[in-house]
């Protein structure tokens, strides 16, 4: 298939993370006419965030839809479509309200392809806002990525800025594979300036952020911004900190986050979400498997603490801070 | 005005009683009993019977080599060939069907070819054959989930303005299931061309009806999604195939969607593993065994001449070379690859699975070497 020529390069303009959404949704329907997007209130309305404001406008009726309330249905028919030759770009209004889809996702979306020996593959991209530090009421700020990353069959990502976010959301919806594309609710409103169409690294490699030579921090999503100002900090007392924005959770990018640890020897990961059983856990595991030898310290995580994500008030005292950050790096036995 | 509960309206539903064009005795029903639907013809009734025999003739194969152990294990429609039928015979070549694990006889009516049918349920791979070649999906185990990915692909077709349509089969328990209901109204909603058609077996493996809903029928259902509702006698395949093949023609026509239940029951156990002495009473099987949608077409068609001694003879004869060859390719054993594990599951590779099959290869590699060190150290000791 010719696919029209993309859009001239755009004059920089400062975006939201919102509005790269936006325009990489509006720049692969414009490219592709079998890209359809539906879900809870992204027509007229736009989506709760915004991040399908006037797609409904442009496209109209049969490529953008609101679709009944109802989440496992979302995802069945995506997958319905999927096999008739569209690609299909749903929401999950929250990360929370995607659970009712649970089901779809990990036995239809995540096997199809390996069931059917390669001959159904499913083009979906199931975009879930996530995450916390917005000050939303329960059911609003879950880090549900632990998830679908233990899920065979998933590709799951999550930028940290506007220019990964219009770009890896690009490289989702040409992707033939199955993208969960994890969206930190509280970067949402972050800006940069950009010159769109922008084109950033692979989807599914991880990036050095801020180069350093004493600690490899390892974050994704919500927490990079955290993660550099830890790193900010960290210089004034002497410390240098490494700073990797993972992008990709699965695939998991070895390469470099390995290189970066052999480098410093020492490593921690920061997420939201709680530590049992985290995607902290796997990257620990893994990085210690393949680099012990190297290792100076045990690899930490610092997580939100194993309970459920808290109301409004509290939630300043879950989420990992710098400071928190720094302390659990200052109980390593430094020599 | 206040609302008191003894002067609420009697409900607007009529006392159920299946549709039906043949009756248990192999009699056409009276014109003016039929609902309106019209028999079809006799060349129809002919190849719906042929299909029905063959099919038989296959499950009652199938559930046999399952008990030699040829079969991991095999759910059995006997009993239920005309809704499984009639749901093929309504589709044209370019509609799809989203069967579930009971279905087989469907996918074989279809052309599918038994050894892909069967390569499942001997646990070759999750599944067996080309779903776009058959457009069949393939079958689902979950109960319900196929029911959405039918009204998607239902409505991917209405936004391309194509003209398939997508049939998905159904048991009675999975309407208890939260994905019927979002099925149900996703269709409603986006008027897609879908046919759900549930086959009522009255039984989730153990568990009757009666205990999944307080609805007289599940075909009532459909009132409450804003589509037409057909409760149909799912024994008489005239019947089924009328009704099916009128709500594809619908759905085609741009009128929507339809849930149709044929109410049949399911002559064999859940699985080869199951043990429905526990919970069915025999006399039950006899009365259905007394409704049996083969023997009653059998009968119609003997009576009106359209079947005669000699093409009884033909069909018979066609389904034992089926049986005869189903049992030759099922006493077989397929090869399967372990390295093949690692082929499907991705468009883009992964480095990390690609060590991970690495691994295996070494693995076998070094078992085939410990083996034939083993064959050499038998052989030797044999000849010293």
């Amino acid at each position: 298939m010719t696919l029209p020529a993309l859009a001239e390069t755009r004059p920089p303009a400062s975006l939201t993370m919102a509005a790269a959404l936006n325009a990489a949704i509006q720049d692969a329907m414009r490219d592709d006419p079998t890209v359809v997007l539906f879900g809870e209130d992204v027509g007229p309305l736009g989506g709760v965030f915004r991040v399908t404001d006037g797609l409904y406008a442009e496209f109209g009726e049969t490529r953008v839809s609101d679709s009944p309330l109802a989440e496992s249905g979302i995802v069945g028919t995506a997958i319905g479509m999927a096999i008739y030759g569209l690609r299909p770009v749903v929401e999950m209004q929250f990360d929370a309200f995607s659970y009712p889809a649970f089901q779809q996702i990990v036995s239809h979306v995540a096997k199809m392809r390996n069931r059917t020996r390669g001959r159904i593959s499913l083009p979906i991209v199931i975009r879930i806002p996530y995450a916390g530090d917005i000050g939303g009421v329960e059911h609003h700020s879950d880090s549900s990525e632990a998830y679908w990353t233990a899920t065979p069959g998933l590709t799951v990502v999550s930028p940290s800025n506007p220019a990964d976010a219009y770009s890896m959301l690009r490289e989702a919806i040409r992707s033939d594979d199955p993208v969960i594309f994890m969206e930190p609710k509280s970067r949402y409103w972050s800006k940069a300036e950009l010159s769109l169409p922008v084109q950033t690294a692979p989807m599914n490699t991880a990036l050095v952020l801020r180069e350093g030579t004493d600690v490899t921090l390892i974050a994704y999503g919500p927490t990079v911004k955290t993660a550099l100002a830890t790193a900010e900090l960290a210089e004034a007392e002497g410390l240098s900190i490494e700073v990797i924005d993972l992008r990709s959770l699965s695939p998991f990018d070895d390469e470099t986050v390995g290189a970066s640890l052999r480098k410093t020897s020492r490593a921690a990961v920061v997420h939201e979400a709680a530590q049992f059983g985290g995607y902290g856990a796997e990257v620990a595991a893994r990085l210690t498997e393949r680099n012990f030898f190297h290792l100076a310290a045990p690899i930490l995580r610092i997580t939100g603490f194993d309970i459920p994500y808290p109301s409004p008030k509290l939630e300043e005292y879950f989420l990992p801070t710098p400071d928190r950050i720094l302390a659990a790096l200052g109980s390593w036995e430094w020599s | 005005m206040s609302l008191n509960v003894e002067h609420l309206p009697e409900s607007t539903l009529s006392v159920p009683q299946p549709l039906r064009l043949i009756d248990d005795a192999g009699r056409a029903v009276a014109p003016d009993e039929t609902g309106g639907l019209t028999l079809p013809d006799p060349a129809t009734l002919l190849s719906l019977y042929r299909r029905m025999v063959v099919a038989r003739r296959f499950d009652v194969q199938v559930t046999a080599l399952t008990r030699q152990g040829r079969l991991a294990t095999y759910p059995s429609a006997l009993g239920q060939e005309a809704c499984e039928i009639a749901a093929v015979a309504a589709l044209d070549s370019g509609d799809w069907l989203f069967p579930t694990y009971r279905d087989s006889i469907a996918l074989l009516t279809r052309g599918v070819k038994p050894e892909q049918i069967l390569a499942s349920f001997r646990g070759d791979w999750h599944s067996g054959y080309d779903a776009y070649e058959h457009k069949i999906a393939p079958q689902a185990t979950p109960l319900a989930t196929q029911a959405l990915h039918a009204v998607g692909l239902a409505t991917a077709a209405k936004l391309k303005r194509d003209s398939t349509v997508a049939l998905t089969l159904l048991g009675d328990g999975a309407t208890s299931e939260g994905d019927t209901h979002e099925a149900l109204n996703f269709a409603a909603v986006w008027q897609a061309p879908v046919v759900f058609l549930v086959q009522n077996n009255q039984f989730a493996i153990s568990v009757p009806l009666d205990k999944q809903m307080r609805c007289r029928t599940i075909a009532d259902k459909a009132i409450g999604y804003g589509m037409p509702g057909y409760y149909v006698d799912g024994n008489d395949v005239a019947a089924m195939y009328a009704v099916t093949s009128a709500a594809v023609q619908n759905a085609r026509a741009g009128q929507g969607p339809t849930l149709i239940e044929g109410l049949t029951y399911r002559m064999e156990a859940h699985t080869n593993s199951d043990d429905p002495s526990r919970y069915r009473d025999a006399g039950d099987l006899e009365i259905w065994r007394r409704r049996d949608p083969i023997a009653r077409l059998d009968t119609f068609l003997s009576e009106s001449g359209a079947l005669s001694d000699r093409e009884r003879a033909d069909i018979l004869l066609e389904a034992e070379d089926l049986a005869a060859s189903t049992r030759d390719c099922m006493t077989r054993t397929a090869p399967v690859d372990p390295l093949e594990l690692f082929d499907h599951l991705y468009a883009t590779p992964r480095t990390a699975l690609r060590e991970q099959r690495d691994f295996l290869a070494t693995e076998l590699a070094d078992y085939a070497d410990h083996a034939a060190h083993a064959a050499d150290a038998t052989q030797s000791g044999a000849t010293r």
